[in-house]
């Protein structure tokens, strides 16, 4: 799927840097300020990157303590040995490396979930903002009442479903459910209106392609930034979806490692149980990490957007 | 298949989509709908039939048509979760939309430095799962031993207990916040990324500023997206959950188990077995939450004409 | 064509939904339903353990997994699959779900003494009678076997107990010349003279928590819960007992002289070692979490009898602590009653003990080796001594609600608020009588308010 997505590699995909020239000649015709870099503007958002980061600096620092300096030493500096790569190997290893299998089984979750539900909504957010049919009014206010219930009050229904079907304790009963992503679909639809012009796809009509084919090799490219947004999105709630593997999974086997990690956490509230909070600490850090990975990895694609307006 | 039927059509009548295959649609919508109807559908029309049952621990099962929906109307515990989620929503929705769109526009205005560092440094606490957040939120808390207790001592300062109960739901706010603030931004930054350059070709011409820019052509064009932002906005903050629920093993007495509607519904149905009455009070939810969706975006679209 | 085939179940789904619902609507639950499963005997339980089966145990006690080894050992026919799907209600919810789905639900589980008559009284666990279980009596504490018979059957086998003592920190008491205290009167005055002398230190933390609160009731000799057949129940939080717990414990809430720091959070853990929280009022099992999380109070800390009303009477309450139960849904019920006595027999309990449980059955809390152990944790004190005497002072006659579960999740809705605006424990304790009478009612039972 990724495939089709991959855009044509312009030199405007080069790590933005903020003074080069490609990233300007997006919009040549705003010259008038001449990119004057503000200073006051970048320390109000030097603010707001200290009240986004500060709680995530609280996270780096605790997990380079050892478990009796994380309850004796204050939290927002760094105190006694620099324990981190200790704490990351004892994470990796614990219990036999279940951290590990829980890594793997949420990368599993988050490719054909997060995948799927990203494909699922820009394929009906496109189908919705490109197309007239019969009951697509009734599909909107489907979709938007469904996501208006409270979804936890749902849990016991989906469950008793789910167990009929024999789903349950099994990785579908996780990803089937992750395969929707309402908000996706909403943010393609509006996306597709202002994105892709009505008169490329006539082009492409009148050139003979068919609706899929027009959608796969023109009209994605150009949805390049509403689709990574979503996808983005799916990935980040995926891989941080902890309700329903809770509720749906009894074997750890198939845990993701939100589920796993809170597991570790309650195992200090238990008689005899092991207080692994250093651990637990650091197992959320190298959780965030492939998600920085996926974001620094995917936000070349809103560069691609720069492309996607030029072609008209 | 679909290929040779729109394309007879297309030379038919290249300009009326409207005539040509009236349900090609359907085949972009279809697979979207058809998982939809398994995991959303089913489940609710599921729940609204349990929502006529009553089980009880001794006595079992039994139909008892709308009861479980007049007990909900007149539940104090209910209504009082109903009143505080719209308390929040008034004051922390409001505050949270627009840091965002400021923030993305400051990204998005090539006026900045570092604008890539602050793009991901904004977006990342909603990568933080909700146990974690928790965790290094509830330290930040800490009236005795956390940060705002060493705050307090190291400075003199008097800054009241954020888990007490007026201000718990100000210190969730803030939580809600940082979580959400990067989100929105995305979705605001992405739609600007949308903006054809004709639009700013023109501005240019006219030798238009850059808050006129903003306000003439940024902001409408994002129009779509700050209306749809919203009104999930408006269901996020309908159905606060997470945040509240893990934070009261912090805060047990100034959260509820019936501090937010769906604390309620869960605690119900979780630790009380009433998933009957539970269902109820998520129909009625889902209800208010659909009216209060619906006046978002009517006030929203009132404001374009 | 596989997907076609999920399309109709799915579509089936809901129909069987309705089916079930309506089903379960005319039958009602029949109390009798396991007649046929009288007299399982000895040998039957035998012939079960020698032969291939799976076994498939859910629980959360670290010390289930060296137990599952040495039986998987002893019985290499029979195969365990341990699974730890959550801690305390999480691993509840998911018992619950599974027992309503009238699938998926393990052979065994864990249950603690106040979930258990919850799950017996809704008919999902197996009468351990009928395998012989009242033979066992002899082998486990009083108070623990108490807990597991419910309207004269047998849900569980007990494995840990919690009897209550009092943990302190000797560095805190001698820097500021406080004695260890007897009596509940020296506690309070212990806890004044802590506070007044370092405003940052407390006697103990509380903040409302409802297994503490109902084991403090217990050993202030209350018993605000009576069960009385099957669906009766009598509430009265505002017998003797729970006045004079109130009594006592209102002038440490109302004299603002706990810290208000939530148990288990790493707020508490912080305070446990550095010694800012002074005692810690709870049950024998408690060491071995001081030990894994709070390392630096190594050497501090030291174990006393829990304070009583009366000098010299020595009177301690269980808290917390669990056993392990059959459910009706199994289907290999001999084979898993035959886990059970071994998991929580002799042998298990051996196990149990040596990795940091404390243990319910009467041959472990004698055995001199338990008793005279030295904890380095604890300055070398014999702490087993103090421990096992407790869980011979446990007053006996206590019963929990057939629906404790709920009535726990609501306390801080109640008695919380009290604990919140600092003020007395009683009116709290009334609005939680009170919405635990109006639930069980709810539910079916005939609740009354004494």
């Amino acid at each position: 799927m990724s495939l089709q997505l991959s855009p044509p590699k312009t030199p405007t995909e080069t790590p933005m840097k903020t003074s080069t020239a490609p990233r300007f000649s997006r919009k040549p015709g705003k010259g008038m300020t001449h990119k004057r870099k503000s200073i006051l503007l970048t320390i109000v958002m030097g603010f707001m990157a200290v009240y986004a980061l500060l709680p995530l600096f609280w996270l780096f620092v605790n997990s380079t303590k050892t478990q009796p300096e994380l309850f004796s030493s204050f939290g927002l500096w760094f105190s006694g040995d620099f324990a981190l790569w200790d704490n990351i190997g004892q994470t990796l290893t614990y219990n036999d490396g279940e951290f590990l299998r829980w890594l793997a089984n949420t990368v599993l979750y988050v490719v054909v979930g997060a995948g799927g539900a990203t494909f699922l909504a820009t394929l009906a957010g496109y189908g919705l903002a490109k197309f007239d049919f019969p009951g697509k009014r009734a599909v909107f206010a489907v979709v938007l009442g469904a996501v208006a219930i409270p979804g936890t009050a749902l849990a016991v229904p989906t469950f008793l479903m789910f167990s009929e079907l024999g789903l349950t304790n099994t990785p579908w009963s996780v990803i089937i459910p992750s395969l929707i992503s309402p908000f996706g679909l909403y943010l393609v639809w509006i996306y597709a209106v202002e994105a892709v012009p009505t008169e490329v796809l006539e082009a492409a009509r009148m050139d003979g392609a068919g609706e899929f084919r027009t959608f796969f090799t023109i009209s994605l490219r150009m949805l390049a930034p509403g689709f990574v947004t979503v996808l983005l999105f799916t990935v980040v709630a995926t891989w941080n979806n902890y309700f329903l593997p809770l509720i749906m999974l009894s074997e750890s086997t198939w845990y993701p490692l939100t589920v796993g990690l809170n597991n570790w956490n309650a195992q200090a509230t238990t008689a005899g149980g092991d207080a692994i909070y250093n651990l637990v600490i650091t197992g959320s850090l190298l959780t965030i990490v492939p998600i920085i990975i996926a974001f620094l990895f995917l936000q070349r694609y809103w560069q691609s957007g720069l492309t996607a307006g030029s072609v008209k | 298949m679909t290929t040779t039927l729109n394309a007879t059509v297309a030379t038919e009548a290249p300009t009326q989509k409207r005539s040509r295959g009236r349900w090609t649609g359907w085949a972009f919508v279809g697979p979207f709908m058809f998982v939809f109807s398994l995991v959303f559908l089913a489940p609710v029309l599921y729940a609204i039939y349990l929502s006529l049952f009553q089980d009880q621990m001794v006595g079992g099962t039994k139909f008892v048509g709308g009861a479980n929906y007049v007990q909900a109307m007149t539940d104090p515990q209910f209504w009082d979760s109903v009143r505080r989620v719209a308390v929040f929503l008034v004051v922390q929705v409001p505050i949270m939309l627009g840091v965002a769109l400021a923030v993305a526009l400051a990204i998005d205005s090539n006026r900045l430095r570092f604008a890539s560092f602050f793009r991901i440094s904004i977006f990342l606490p909603y990568a933080v799962p909700a146990v974690v957040a928790t965790l290094m939120w509830g330290f930040i808390y800490g009236p005795r031993f956390g940060l705002v207790g060493n705050l307090n001592e190291l400075f003199g300062w008097a800054i009241p207990d954020p888990l007490s109960n007026h201000w718990i739901l100000v210190a969730i706010g803030n939580i809600v916040t940082w979580e959400f603030i990067g989100y929105n931004m995305l979705i605001f930054y992405a739609a600007l990324k949308t903006i054809p350059n004709e639009l700013y070709e023109a501005a240019s011409i006219d030798g238009a500023g850059a808050f006129s820019v903003i306000r003439n052509i940024k902001i409408p064009s994002i129009r779509g997206a700050i209306g749809i932002a919203s009104i999930f906005s408006v269901i996020g903050s309908f159905q606060l959950f997470n945040e509240p629920n893990i934070l009261k093993s912090l805060a047990p007495n100034a959260i509820s188990s019936f501090f937010t509607p769906n604390m309620y519904a869960y605690n119900l149905s979780f630790a009380g077995q009433q998933f009957n009455y539970a269902a109820a009070i998520a129909m009625i939810m889902g209800v208010l939450t659909m009216i209060v969706a619906y006046i978002v975006q009517l006030s929203g679209s009132r404001k374009d004409s | 064509m596989k997907i076609n085939h999920r399309l109709r179940r799915a579509v089936t789904v809901l129909t069987a939904g309705l089916l079930v619902g309506s089903l379960a609507a005319c039958g009602g639950s029949s109390p009798d339903g396991n007649a046929n499963a009288q007299g399982v005997g000895a040998e039957e339980i035998a012939t079960a353990l020698q032969t291939e089966t799976t076994l498939t145990v859910w629980g959360w006690a670290p010390q289930l997994e060296p137990i599952v080894e040495a039986f998987e050992e002893k019985y290499p026919k029979v195969k365990v699959n341990l699974e730890n799907v959550g801690t305390g209600n999480d691993h509840y919810t998911k018992v619950q779900n599974a027992i309503k789905a009238g699938s998926g639900a393990p052979d065994v589980a864990q249950i603690e003494y106040a979930a258990l008559p919850q799950f017996a009284l809704s008919d999902a666990l197996v009468d351990l009678k009928d395998y012989g279980a009242s033979n066992l009596e002899a082998n486990y504490t009083a108070s623990t076997w108490g807990s597991v018979n419910i309207n004269d059957g047998i849900y569980a086998l007990p494995q840990d107990s919690g009897p209550m003592a009092m943990f302190y920190r000797a560095d805190v008491f001698e820097k500021h010349g406080i004695d260890v205290p007897e009596t509940w009167d020296e506690y309070i005055a212990a806890g004044k003279k802590l506070h007044a002398a370092d405003p940052k230190a407390y006697i103990a933390n509380d903040i409302g928590d409802a297994g503490f609160t109902t084991s403090m009731i217990w050993q202030a000799g209350g018993q605000p819960y009576k069960i009385d057949g099957p669906t009766t129940v009598d509430i009265n939080l505002q017998d003797e007992g729970s006045k004079a717990w109130t009594k006592n414990w209102n002038q440490l809430v109302e004299g603002k002289l706990l810290a208000p720091v939530a148990s288990w959070s790493d707020e508490w853990y912080k305070g446990l070692s550095d010694g800012s929280i002074a005692t810690l009022i709870i049950g024998a099992w408690m060491p071995a979490n001081l030990e894994s999380g709070a390392t630096d109070g190594s050497g501090k800390w030291r174990v006393a009898p829990m304070p009583t009303y009366e000098a010299g009477k020595p009177v301690s309450a269980e808290n917390g602590g669990g056993g392990d139960a059959v459910l009706k849904q199994s289907k290999n019920k001999a084979a898993a009653y035959g886990f059970l006595e071994f998991s929580n027999g002799p042998e298990g309990s051996k196990i149990h003990a040596a990795n940091g449980g404390f243990p319910s059955t009467t041959a472990d809390l004698e055995n001199p080796e338990f008793l005279n152990a030295q904890s380095k944790y604890f300055g070398d004190q014999k702490i087993n001594e103090i421990l096992v005497q407790a869980a011979k002072d446990v007053v006996p006659g206590w019963s929990y609600l057939p629906f404790q579960t709920y009535a726990n999740s609501i306390f801080n809705d109640t008695v919380g608020q009290s604990y919140g605006s600092n003020s007395d424990l009683n009116p709290g304790l009334i609005a939680w009588q009170d919405a635990s009478v109006k639930y069980g009612n709810q539910q079916g039972f005939t609740v009354t308010a004494k």
